[in-house]
């Protein structure tokens, strides 16, 4: 067995040298760092710190939020992914355009915007507040910039799977005596559900990992508002490294199993689709 | 076909509607909070936001982030192309483990980034005290921010010409080497101008990114103003001490670098759809009509 298949083109060796050599410097020296650091906590140690009140309280207002901000987008991106790809109306280039605001904009620059909008004294945030409705420096605020940070990853991953959908399937279903409605829920929906799936997983592991756009608008209030990240942050501001390590084992931990997790489901549907 | 049960076509209703939901839920999420931005920044007038980046402080943040970005972009675009180059044109084993470990740095979340370099350079880290030692300062200083900042835009550009690279296949390359060319000559000839579009994709991407990156190099920082203080760690220090309007005005520049990145992408999106569609339609000449078609039915 050889390592590598024979090629007519040179430049694999320094190529591969620097590729290996660059990823280890930048990337697997540090991660490495991580892993060992976790290991300087005794289990008992380890579990203490990840197990504190204020840290569970930081899991829950992380996890719950951001599976709910990954559900709003699963939805909502699939109405806005369906009319850019299905429908013709003017603006609909600059609209689609418009989608990847949330990667292009520095999350600190969303942070503060979300705030001065919700802020008491906001444009919605005073509309919001004679009905009683709190969102700036409350979980909701936090729903709010989760929900903008994953608003791109349901739209992007589903527009090709959208295109890709050739209208045979459906001309096939309603020649078949299907209705509209039949067609959309038998046909195009089980088609497109390990996209929406791959979306609705990139957005809660995204937003699991949220820092610049929910600190200004969550307000940071211990065992309330605070997400994991800002843990992570503020265990190292005391110089607390196991600490804050420990904490960012658990959250690794979590956006690993959602991915993986969101794999597992995927190949599930498509054996079950497969063989349907 | 009677107007409601049209099976193929949805009916205008739900078009309306579809749209109409579309159209205020972006609104909402994305016009608001960019208008906000520059409503904000302008509310004093054009003098007020010329006066916030017109001290020390506002200049150093703009340059810091300038030289950032000016070393993590091009380290990457020579990764990205050394790690494109082995990965898109030889079979070996690990191929898929090493394309695996490059796109690890999306899944690492902006704070835990910085995290690691904390943990490798500081104090209590494994190089800290020997570094501390000789007088070097890593962490809480500028090698420390570009570092970050480089391990945060790790991807972008290998991630873009990997996928084209394969795509495209070596033929080319393998036909100018036959006649004679070098092997840096047909790298610079043959596949230099048949992935300059995606690269430069992912060099507006990776720059984007390395300007506005807050959580991995607010970590890493330390805040020292005047010295190690980038854009996005400025609109938080100027917010944070109620220096709204100045904080708005730092962060509508961003926002006009992020909406300049947009028009960018959308504009060699644009590029790259017209280049291959030339190159898909010059040896077998497939009838563009038929693929025309296909655009439209989508």
């Amino acid at each position: 067995m050889r390592f590598r298949q024979p090629s007519a083109l040179p430049g694999f060796g320094l190529t591969f040298g620097y590729t290996l050599l660059y990823l280890s410097l930048i990337v697997l020296v540090p991660l490495a760092a991580l892993v060992a650091k976790t290991t300087s906590l005794t289990w008992e140690q380890f579990l203490a710190t990840v197990t504190a009140p204020r840290e569970l309280a930081s899991y829950r207002l992380t996890f719950g939020v951001s599976l709910l901000a990954a559900a709003i987008n699963a939805v909502f991106g699939f109405v806005v992914a369906w009319t850019l790809v299905r429908y013709r109306f003017p603006g609909r280039r600059l609209v689609d355009a418009l989608v990847d605001l949330p990667f292009a904009l520095p999350t600190a620059v969303s942070g503060i915007a979300l705030t001065a909008i919700y802020a008491r004294n906001g444009w919605i945030g005073s509309h919001l507040a004679p009905l009683g409705i709190k969102t700036a420096y409350t979980p909701l605020g936090v729903l709010i910039a989760l929900t903008f940070i994953g608003l791109p990853f349901v739209v992007r991953t589903l527009q090709p799977a959208l295109m890709d959908l050739t209208s045979e399937l459906e001309e096939a279903a309603a020649s078949l005596g299907a209705s509209r409605w039949q067609s959309f829920r038998r046909v195009i929906l089980p088609a497109l559900a390990p996209s929406v799936l791959t979306g609705f997983g990139l957005a809660f592991a995204r937003a699991l990992g949220e820092y610049g756009s929910v600190i200004f608008i969550s307000g940071n209030l211990p065992m309330k508002t605070e997400i994991s990240s800002l843990r992570i942050v503020a265990k190292l501001e005391e110089f607390d490294y196991a600490g804050a390590t420990a904490i960012a084992v658990v959250l690794l931990a979590g956006s690993f199993a959602v991915l993986l997790s969101v794999n597992g489901m995927q190949w599930w549907l498509r054996r079950r689709t497969g063989t349907a | 076909m009677p107007g409601s049960g049209h099976p193929l076509r949805d009916p205008p209703w739900l078009v309306a509607l579809l749209v109409g939901i579309t159209l205020v839920f972006l609104g909402l999420f994305l016009v608001v909070p960019l208008a906000a931005v520059f409503t904000e920044a302008f509310s004093a007038g054009l003098g007020a936001w010329f006066a916030a980046f017109d001290n020390a402080e506002a200049r150093s943040a703009v340059l810091l982030t300038l030289l950032v970005a000016a070393i993590a972009v091009p380290l990457n675009i020579v990764f990205g192309l050394a790690a494109s180059w082995c990965i898109a044109r030889f079979r070996f084993t690990g191929r898929h483990l090493l394309l695996t470990l490059i796109d690890l740095p999306f899944a690492v979340s902006p704070v835990i980034s910085g995290l690691v370099f904390v943990l490798l350079f500081g104090l209590q880290g494994w190089f800290g005290r020997s570094l501390a030692a000789h007088d070097v300062h890593i962490l809480f200083a500028v090698p420390g921010i570009v570092l970050a900042t480089v391990f945060i835009t790790f991807p972008f550009v290998a991630r873009e010409l990997i996928p084209l690279m394969e795509e495209q296949g070596s033929d080319e390359e393998e036909a100018a080497l036959s006649l004679g060319a070098s092997g840096w000559q047909t790298f610079r000839r043959v596949t230099l101008p048949n992935v300059k579009w995606a690269l430069l994709y992912g060099v507006i991407l990776c720059n984007a990114r390395a300007m506005g990156e807050f959580g991995a190099v607010s970590v890493v920082s330390g805040h020292v103003r005047g010295r190690t203080n980038t854009m996005p760690l400025h609109v938080e220090i100027l917010y944070n001490e109620y220096e709204f309007q100045a904080a708005f005005a730092v962060a509508s520049l961003l926002a006009l670098l992020a909406l300049a990145t947009l028009g960018l992408k959308a504009a060699v999106e644009w590029k790259s759809r017209q280049a291959r569609r030339a190159a898909s339609e010059e040896p077998a000449g497939e009838p563009g009509a038929d693929r025309m078609a296909r655009g439209e039915a989508a």
